[in-house]
C-alpha cells in the first residue's frame, strides 16, 4: 500500500464514518421514538437534520473544539522560535504549506495534529515538550505531525474523535445510568426503556470499539514515523525525542478519552486509570517498538 | 475497415500517453521551478545576514582581513550565481569562508557573549538548515523529473518535447576541496 492510497482510503473512511454517524442516530431516535410515543419517524426527520448538521459541522470546526478543548494557544517566531524555525525546516522539506502552531501550557511531554487537510493544518505541543526536548528532537516531532496531515490521517482522525467519540459517550452514559440510576428503573415505561437502551448500546459498544480500530491502524503510526525520518533525513531526532516521551511519566490535564488516540504517545500514562472507555481509543502501537525501528533505519 | 479501426485506436492510445507524460513532467518541472525558487531565497536571507556578521568580527579583529575578504567574496559570488551549480559551489565557498570567520571570532569572548552576536549566529544557524532542507526538497523532485525522462519508453519521445534533464543543486568536487579552513 502506497502513500496515495493511504490518503485516497483516509478520505473514504471518513466520509463512511460520517454516513455511519446520521444513520446510526436517525435509526436510533425512529426506533426510542417509535416505541416511547409511536411517531418515531418524526423523530427520526429531527435526528437526521441534527446528525447531518452535526457531521458536516464537525467536518468543518472539529479542528476548533479539539484545539479549545485542550486549551491550546496559538504561537508565533518570537515565543517559540524552536518550534516555529522547526515547523518552517518541514515545510520546506515537504513542500506542505505552513501550518498553525499551538502550544499546551502543561509539563506533560506530548503532541498532536489536526485540520481537515494541509490547507487547514495544526500542529500542537506541550510546552513541556518543548522545553526538554532539543532542536533536532522537536523537528523530529514537528514531522511525524505535519506527515499525518499530509496522509489525511488528521482529518480522518478528527472526525473520528467528535462523532465516535459522541456515540461512545452516550453509550458511556447510557450504561452508567442503568447501573447506578436503579431507581428510574420501576418507574413505568421510561426506566424500561433505559433498560433496552442500555443493552443496545452494550451490543453496540464492541462493534464501535471494532470500528474505531479499523479506522485507528497502528500501521498509520508506523508511517508516519517513516516518513518523518525521511522528512528530517534524522531518524535519530524522533528516536530520541520517542524516548524522551516513553520516560516521562506525567499526565496531560487537557487530555480526553476521544482526542488521546490524536497524540504522538498516550496520553493516560497509568495502566490502571485506563477504563473500558479509554481502552477504545488505545490504538498506540508500543513506543519501544517504535524507537526500535526508527534506530534501524 | 478493421485496419482503419485498429490503427485509429493505436494514435488514440499514444496521443493519450503523450498527452499524460507532458502534463506530468510540465508538473515536475514547474515544481522544480519553486522548489530552486525556494532555495534562492534562503541563499539571499543568508548573503544578506553577512555584512553585519563582518562588521560585528571586524571590530575586535581588524587585521584579519583575508578572512573577511573571503567572506565577501563568496558573499557576492551567491548574489551572482544563475545556475544550481554555481549556487551549490558559491554556497560551499561561503560555508568555508564562515567556519573561519567564526575560529576568529572565538578568539574574543566579550564578542561570542554579546546578544546581537549571539542572535546573527543563530539567525545564520537556521538559515543554514534551511538551505540544507529546499536543497533536499529540490533534489528529490529533480531526481523524479530526471528518472521520468529517462526510463522506457518516455526516453524516445521527450526529446521531441524539449525536455532535458535538470542539473541538481550539489557543489562539483573540485570546488569542495577549494574550502580550506585557513588560519
Amino acid at each position: 500500500m502506497n502513500i496515495h492510497q493511504q490518503i485516497a482510503g483516509n478520505k473514504r473512511k471518513t466520509y463512511i464514518v460520517m454516513v455511519l454517524f446520521v444513520l446510526f442516530i436517525s435509526t436510533m431516535a425512529y426506533v426510542f421514538g417509535e416505541a416511547g410515543s409511536g411517531y418515531g419517524w418524526i423523530y427520526g426527520i429531527i435526528a437526521l437534520v441534527f446528525s447531518v448538521f452535526g457531521s458536516f459541522g464537525s467536518y468543518f470546526y472539529s479542528d476548533k473544539a479539539v484545539l479549545a478543548l485542550s486549551n491550546a494557544k496559538l504561537t508565533d517566531k518570537n515565543r517559540d522560535y524552536d518550534f516555529y524555525t522547526a515547523a518552517e525546516n518541514m515545510r520546506i522539506a515537504s513542500g506542505l504549506p505552513m501550518p498553525k502552531l499551538y502550544v499546551i501550557e502543561d509539563q506533560a511531554l506530548n503532541a498532536f495534529a489536526t485540520g481537515r487537510d494541509p490547507e487547514h493544518g495544526v500542529v500542537v505541543a506541550t510546552r513541556g515538550l518543548l522545553q526538554r526536548l532539543d532542536r533536532s528532537d522537536i523537528e523530529g516531532v514537528v514531522a511525524h505531525e505535519m506527515s499525518h496531515i499530509k496522509n489525511f490521517d488528521t482529518r480522518l482522525m478528527m472526525i473520528v474523535a467528535i462523532l465516535v467519540g459522541s456515540v461512545a459517550l452516550l453509550a458511556h452514559f447510557f450504561m452508567r445510568s442503568m447501573f447506578w440510576g436503579s431507581g428510574n428503573r420501576d418507574k413505568g415505561k421510561g426506566g424500561g426503556i433505559m433498560i433496552v437502551l442500555a443493552i443496545v448500546f452494550a451490543v453496540l459498544a464492541p462493534i464501535i470499539a471494532t470500528l474505531i480500530q479499523l479506522a485507528i491502524s497502528r500501521r498509520r503510526e508506523y508511517l508516519a514515523d517513516a516518513s518523518a525520518a525521511n522528512m528530517t533525513r534524522n531518524p535519530e531526532g524522533l528516536a530520541s525525542a520517542l524516548e524522551k516521551i516513553s520516560v516521562d511519566h506525567a499526565v496531560l490535564q487537557t487530555a480526553t478519552s476521544a482526542t488521546a488516540h490524536l497524540f504522538i504517545s498516550n496520553p493516560f500514562r497509568s495502566k490502571e486509570a485506563r477504563s473500558w472507555f479509554t481502552n477504545f481509543f488505545n490504538t498506540h502501537p508500543p513506543i519501544e517498538e517504535r524507537i526500535k525501528i526508527l534506530r534501524g533505519m | 475497415m478493421n485496419t482503419g479501426l485498429y490503427i485509429f485506436i493505436a494514435i488514440v492510445v499514444v496521443a493519450g500517453f503523450v498527452w499524460s507524460l507532458y502534463n506530468g513532467l510540465v508538473t515536475v518541472r514547474e515544481r522544480i521551478k519553486e522548489a530552486w525558487s525556494g532555495i534562492d531565497v534562503q541563499l539571499k536571507r543568508r548573503a544578506d545576514l553577512i555584512p553585519n556578521l563582518v562588521e560585528a568580527v571586524k571590530g575586535y579583529a581588524k587585521h584579519e582581513s583575508q578572512v573577511f575578504e573571503n567572506v565577501t567574496k563568496a558573499r557576492s559570488a551567491i548574489m551572482g550565481a544563475t545556475t544550481p551549480k554555481q549556487a551549490a559551489n558559491a554556497d560551499n565557498m561561503l560555508t568555508g569562508a564562515l567556519k573561519s570567520l567564526f575560529a576568529v571570532a572565538e578568539n574574543y569572548p566579550t564578542l561570542m557573549a554579546s546578544t546581537s552576536f549571539q542572535n546573527l549566529q543563530r539567525q545564520l544557524e537556521d538559515t543554514e538548515d534551511k538551505v540544507a532542507f529546499s536543497r533536499q526538497f529540490y533534489n528529490s523532485n529533480v531526481l523524479d523529473f530526471n528518472t521520468k525522462i529517462k526510463v522506457f519508453p518516455n526516453v524516445l519521445i521527450v526529446g521531441m518535447l524539449g525536455f532535458t534533464a535538470v542539473e541538481f543543486f550539489e557543489a562539483t568536487e573540485v570546488e569542495r576541496e577549494n574550502v580550506k579552513v585557513k588560519f
